[in-house]
């Protein structure tokens, strides 16, 4: 596994540069991610982001974006919203999760 | 006596059926098979009745004559599940106890899940070639179309044989050419993924195959409506594409028991163990084919090669030892490029679609990502195989597990091409 540096720490990621640790991840280091995608996290996201932790934490999978609607309660549109063109990919992104599973 | 049973007498379920009677003794295992009706549907075959290759009755057949004796066939509509229990209950109040239960009810197209696509332009402008009726409608439709701009356009992943929505890009375009009316057909190819494909190397040759076709592709389009007045699809960042014909694979989602039952994931999927395919929350229950969640192609090959592993694994199971064999994942499939043309891929969990040559008795090697004629005889053979040998269990000459006999990996360095073989 490759390993990369971000806020003056080393990190455990994959090809596409997602986190693979869970533990390696805290709310400044999101901002950090968020920032090298830009965008600037608010509350808003950070709702969205402790959502997706918490998912992980119980299910051991990334949630999808219709998980994130049916379970989460977040508005497909508002996910648009917050984290533009591909929400998915970003939102495990800041989250320091890998991607959800795509499917072939 | 113990009774297993099967819910869906499709590929999987009959499969299932087919190759389990011949192993369990009749003394010890009772097996029972359950659907709604008996008409079984050959359903790679909706691709091809768009365009006039086969006929509705070719790709129809009952499904009694192909359940083994010793399988009882039952008509029903399946109300729920209760694990707890052991036992499934049918509408009308008839309840099935089992011992080990099967789940092989699939996937189906949700035109409803998507605001605007049930309107009065649903099978007139609006289209899809996933069920037997839609396919014979876009039929009808495509007949007479006089040109326009046909868009064609994915809603969610995963869906059932994803590769079909490229294949209809590629026979449309070969159908238009042919009709002499091409160059009145825009085509447009939208998708939620980033590219033609899931995985890198076949989204670039595919990719590259729509390009040269004209076809114009439109990645990380992720629908939010149709608007069936002004005849556009919207995405949820507001990107808008105007058609005259639409073909839609609508979401697609496991049956709706399942989520009444507690067994589903968001979209009714059975969370499984991705190499036994046993059911995450109980040990009795096993989902096979496209019924389950596992990251791999649902389609009819995968489930071929996953009841290949589960069947070897069952009567172990059943005496409470452990299963030996792994499922990878593995799936082969034909992808109809046009003009008498296909292509073959052959993938599974983690090795992605490669170039090269596929090993195959009798036939010869077929050529891996690249467009064949010999590809395309396979595609149309592959039929009477389904009918006459998969469906009824009989062992076919292609390996369960993936073989790298032939797959060609580009190393680090271009210049040194490796050819990998087994071991």
């Amino acid at each position: 596994m490759p390993v990369t540096t971000l806020a003056g720490r080393d990190l455990h990621v994959d090809e596409e540069g997602f986190l693979t640790e869970y533990d390696e991840w805290d709310e400044e280091l999101a901002k950090v991610l968020a920032a090298n995608i830009g965008i600037d996290l608010t509350d808003a996201h950070m709702r969205v982001i402790h959502f997706l932790r918490d998912d992980y934490r119980a299910t051991g999978q990334t949630p999808t974006l219709r998980r994130c609607t049916n379970a989460g309660g977040f508005a497909t549109k508002e996910l648009f919203d917050l984290f533009p063109k591909k929400p998915a990919k970003k939102m495990s992104y800041i989250a320091g999760l890998t991607k959800p599973v795509g499917c072939v | 006596m113990k009774n297993l049973l099967i819910l869906g007498a499709g590929t999987a379920g009959t499969m299932v059926a087919n190759k389990l009677r011949s192993r369990l003794p009749r003394s010890e295992w009772k097996i029972t098979i359950v659907d709604q009706d008996n008409v079984h549907h050959y359903q790679p075959g909706y691709l091809f009745i768009p365009f006039g290759v086969y006929k509705p009755s070719e790709i129809v057949k009952p499904r009694a004559r192909f359940i083994p004796k010793g399988v009882e066939l039952k008509l029903g509509v399946i109300d729920r599940v209760v694990p707890e229990e052991n036992k499934v209950l049918l509408e009308g109040g008839v309840e099935l106890p089992y011992d080990q239960l099967v789940i092989a009810t699939g996937t189906t197209p949700r035109p409803d899940q998507t605001p605007g696509l049930l309107g009065p332009e649903w099978r007139h402008s609006i289209h899809e070639f996933y069920t037997y009726e839609g396919t014979q409608a876009l039929a009808g439709t495509l007949k007479d179309w006089p040109g326009g701009r046909l868009v064609i356009h994915i809603t969610e992943m995963p869906i059932k044989c994803p590769v079909a929505p490229l294949e209809f890009a590629f026979l449309a375009d070969d159908f238009f050419k042919k009709k002499g009316i091409r160059d009145k057909v825009e085509i447009v190819y939208a998708t939620p993924l980033d590219g033609a494909f899931t995985r890198p190397i076949a989204a670039k040759t595919l990719g590259g195959m729509l390009e040269g076709r004209g076809i114009k592709l439109e990645p990380d389009f992720s629908i939010e409506r149709v608007d069936p007045e002004a005849k556009t699809i919207v995405s949820y960042d507001e990107r808008e594409v105007p058609f005259d014909l639409l073909v839609t694979i609508p979401l697609n989602m496991g049956a709706d028991y399942i989520a009444r039952s507690g067994l589903g994931d968001d979209l009714n999927y059975v969370p499984v163990d991705k190499h036994t395919l046993q059911a995450l929350a109980w040990p009795n229950i096993f989902a096979l084919g496209d019924a389950s969640d596992i990251p791999a192609s649902k389609a009819g090959s995968t489930a071929h090669f996953a009841v290949d592993v589960f069947t070897e694994n069952f009567a172990r199971h059943a005496r409470g030892e452990p299963m030996e064999k792994q499922f990878d994942g593995h799936a082969n499939c034909f992808v109809e490029s046009g003009d008498g043309r296909a292509l073959l891929l052959d993938f599974n969990y983690d090795t992605e679609p490669l170039p090269g040559t596929f090993p195959f008795a009798h036939l010869g090697p077929l050529g891996l990502l690249r467009e064949k004629r010999l590809n395309h005889w396979g595609k149309l053979m592959f039929r009477w195989v389904y009918w006459n040998m998969l469906l009824r269990g009989r062992r076919i000459p292609i390996r369960t597990e993936m073989s790298m006999t032939g797959k060609v990996r580009k190393t680090a360095e271009p210049s040194t091409a490796a050819v990998t073989s087994d071991r």
